[in-house]
């Protein structure tokens, strides 16, 4: 499909303004799970945790571990500290199994899940255009399957329970190097109660040319959801992988907290790409770091919608001579929203090159802050850092802050910054109006076209999808 | 000419902005198939009264009555009075980041046409105008007027008006910021879109245009108002000895 054709599709119909969340991700399926754990958090929850998954006692231990290093470390002192501080930890469910085994057929998952993946689309996109797909339900992956000809090249793609399971080497090298228990309060909850999410290896040289996918989805109310995703890229390998996720609307709140961990390894290129739209009940904590080794490329894509909270900071260490980074991040903060994302890039190697572009929208009384920190160290000579921030505006409400970290250790480094705000200008909407477009197209026709160095990036596919979501967010805009 | 029905008329307009009068009162009559130039220096009011008549938020409409095809245009908001085929070609066009040309375009002629219509043969009347106005094939995926130099704004404010085909055009400055060679190619969309069922309003500081698009009138704007009409012939009477015997004759000064 050519490009205009593609933007064309894009904004096909923009008069359509009258879906809602509710109805097209909100929606509940009634529980009849395998295993349904009690609420709150112990040290026997893990255990029973690590027994269920019958695990090897290295990781039994880390676990445990990891839940001491919780509750000794206090909730973060930034960031919205009164939204955090309403995260109530002993009310929250921390391992639901929704049946016994994950099955690699739609036709064997349960009619109410795959009912669930089905209304999200997911069985279609895996036939057109995808190379895996993985599709996580609570805290298990219930569904899961790679094409015949990844397999043959040696690519593993596999739920992060059936890495550690058949490939429990790799794990143990690679598991909590690029994000330690010890990393943040959140990381240390992750580790201590994780399951599910994606493993994935790809072997020397491989170019893994269609994307591979995950969808997580909550279902109950009162749900943590802690995935934890490892990816390795192995020397000169390709791969892109996306990741969506959804949740019923609740009137009490859900937790998301994942941890990701990326190695690419001697001129290794890893894309990760993220649209999470999230329900506005759910609490999305999440910790994403990447390791990009000698020439090594590493694009962290990042699409946050939804949510109650989320707090999300995607980083690239950038170890390896000539390692370059992207992270590109867009986040919608609409009524009672703050989405506090941001990036962060470690150069620790010379000739390394990094680019952070983060849009934001705010509209009602949303709030969207960005929060970046580039670290040049003193041996990472002849680097370049660029920075661009541009945040908008949508009402009189509206609310953006930008906090923006620069730490830079030697001189020779080239850094660009720059940091815009804007409000949707009468002025557009006047010119837009003026050639017969009705407020409400102009207004999303401006909102999109902001977006549009994000969407850009993404498979079509995924950005027809986002100028939908988009599409919801704006209906009823005041403007 | 006069059998001719009454296209767009405008009784005693008087346009505010930031709380200051600047258009006092303007009537005028422009018939279908009908050119008419409004000429005035700069400051006069013109663009005041373009932006006001298209409803730019910014210029209130204190008094005063405007008529498209004998409807009241002033209670409809911009995109009302688009769809009613009126169309302004502004003086200054803004940028819009991240929405091109063949969006926008296809966008706004949907709205035009309807939810339903079949917009089937958008492709190819978008390439055979941008043909017809020299604009290179490239600028339909480039984002609106966004980097665009002077120039490349006035084409694709005449190629916007080519794919929405208004009953009546209003256009603003069009030919400012063209080198000779772009100001034809600009006249001949003009007059390739005109025919004997629309009506054009000129508005223009300078006669250099009306070379190419001839006029039917001509009204002299001085100070909000329009103090003189005649035919062509007025117009170069400006061009030679500029506005300062309007001024003196009566009794007026350019700025508003
Ligand atoms: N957006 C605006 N804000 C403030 N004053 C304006 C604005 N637009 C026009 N004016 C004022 O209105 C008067 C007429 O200007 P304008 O309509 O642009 O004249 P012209 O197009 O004939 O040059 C001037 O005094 C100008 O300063
Ligand atoms: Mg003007």
């Amino acid at each position: 499909m050519s490009e205009s054709e593609a933007i064309r599709q894009q904004n096909a119909d923009l008069s359509r303004l009258n879906e809602d969340y509710a109805t097209r991700y909100g929606f509940r399926d009634p529980v009849d799970y395998f295993h349904k754990g009690a609420r709150g958090l112990s040290h026997e929850v893990v255990e029973m945790i690590t027994r269920m998954k019958n695990e090897p006692r290295w990781m039994a231990e880390r676990r445990h571990e990891a839940l001491d290093i919780f509750y000794a470390k206090p909730m973060p002192k930034w960031g919205n500290t009164k939204l955090l501080g309403e995260i109530d930890f002993d009310n929250i469910y921390y391992f639901m199994k929704p049946i016994e085994n994950q099955q690699a057929s739609w036709d064997d998952v349960p009619e109410y899940i795959r009912k669930t993946f089905d209304k999200l689309g997911i069985p279609e996109a895996e036939k057109n255009f995808l190379g895996g797909v993985s599709a996580q339900y609570e805290s298990e992956v219930v569904y899961h399957s790679m094409k015949e000809d990844l397999k043959k090249q040696g690519v593993i793609f596999l739920d992060m329970d059936s890495g550690l399971r058949e490939h429990e080497e790799i794990v143990r090298k690679y598991f909590g190097t690029v994000i330690p228990s010890t990393d943040n309060k959140f990381a240390s909850l992750n580790t201590a109660v994780w399951s599910g999410g994606s493993f994935i290896y790809v072997p020397p040289g491989v170019d893994v040319k269609i994307p591979l996918q995950a969808y997580f989805r909550i279902n109950a109310e009162n749900m943590g959801q802690f995935e934890r995703t490892l990816i390795i890229a192995d020397k000169g390998s390709r791969v892109h992988y996306i990741e969506g996720c959804t949740a019923p609307v609740y009137s009490t709140d859900s937790l998301h907290s994942a941890v990701v961990e990326l190695i690419a390894l001697e001129g290794a290129y890893i894309r990760y790409t993220t649209i999470q739209n999230w329900a506005r009940n759910i609490y999305n904590l999440v910790t994403k770091r990447a390791t990009a080794h000698k020439n090594a490329t590493v694009e962290w894509v990042d699409g946050n919608l939804g949510s109650r909270l989320t707090m999300k900071y995607p980083c690239i260490q950038l170890v390896g001579e000539g390692a370059r980074g992207e992270i590109l991040s867009v986040a919608f903060a609409g009524v009672d929203q703050h989405q506090d994302a941001g990036a962060k890039v470690i150069h620790a190697a010379p000739r390394t090159s990094s680019r952070i572009t983060s849009k934001s929208i705010s509209k009602d009384n949303g709030r969207a802050s960005y929060r970046g920190l580039v670290k040049v160290h003193k041996n990472a000579v002849n680097t370049k850092v660029s920075v661009e921030c541009d945040a908008l505006l949508i009402g009189e409400d509206a609310r953006s802050d930008t906090y923006p970290t620069m730490e830079i250790d030697n001189e020779q480094v080239r850094v660009e910054h720059e940091a815009r705000v804007s409000k949707v200008a009468e002025e557009q909407l006047f010119y837009l109006t003026s050639r017969g477009l009705s407020e409400d197209e102009a207004r999303l026709l401006i909102v999109n076209g902001f977006m549009e160095p994000f969407t850009k990036e993404l498979p079509l596919e995924y950005a027809v999808e986002l100028n939908r979501l988009i599409e919801l967010e704006m209906e009823g805009s005041i403007g | 000419m006069s059998h001719r029905t009454t296209l767009f008329e405008l009784k005693d307009i008087h346009v505010e902005v930031e709380d200051k009068e600047v258009v006092k009162g303007v009537s005028l009559k422009v018939k279908a198939g009908e050119v008419h130039a409004i000429m005035g220096p700069n400051g006069s009011g013109k663009s005041s009264l373009s932006n006001a008549l298209m409803g730019h938020p910014g210029y209130e409409i204190t008094s005063g009555e405007a008529y498209l095809q004998g409807h009241s245009i002033l209670e409809m908001p911009p995109d009302e009075r688009s769809r009613a085929g009126l169309f302004l070609a502004f003086q200054y066009p803004l940028a819009v980041p991240g929405v091109t040309v063949a969006n926008f375009l296809r966008a706004a002629l949907k709205a035009h046409r309807g939810p339903e219509a079949d917009m089937s043969d958008f492709r190819r009347l978008l390439k055979r105008e941008m043909a017809a106005l020299s604009i290179d094939p490239s600028f339909a995926t480039r984002y609106l007027n966004d980097g665009f130099s002077g120039g490349e704004k006035k084409r694709v404010e005449i190629l916007q008006m080519s794919v929405l085909n208004p009953k009546m055009a209003l256009l603003d400055e069009t030919d400012s910021g063209l080198d000779i060679d772009a100001l034809k190619t600009v006249s001949g969309g003009i007059n390739r879109f005109h025919n004997a069922d629309n009506g054009i309003l000129l508005v223009t500081h300078y006669q250099r245009l009306l070379n190419y698009v001839q006029p039917d009138f001509v009204h002299v704007m001085l100070g909000g108002r329009l103090v003189k009409s005649g035919g062509p012939e007025l117009a170069l009477k400006l061009e030679e000895n500029g506005y300062d015997w309007v001024e003196q004759e009566t009794g007026l000064t350019a700025e508003v």
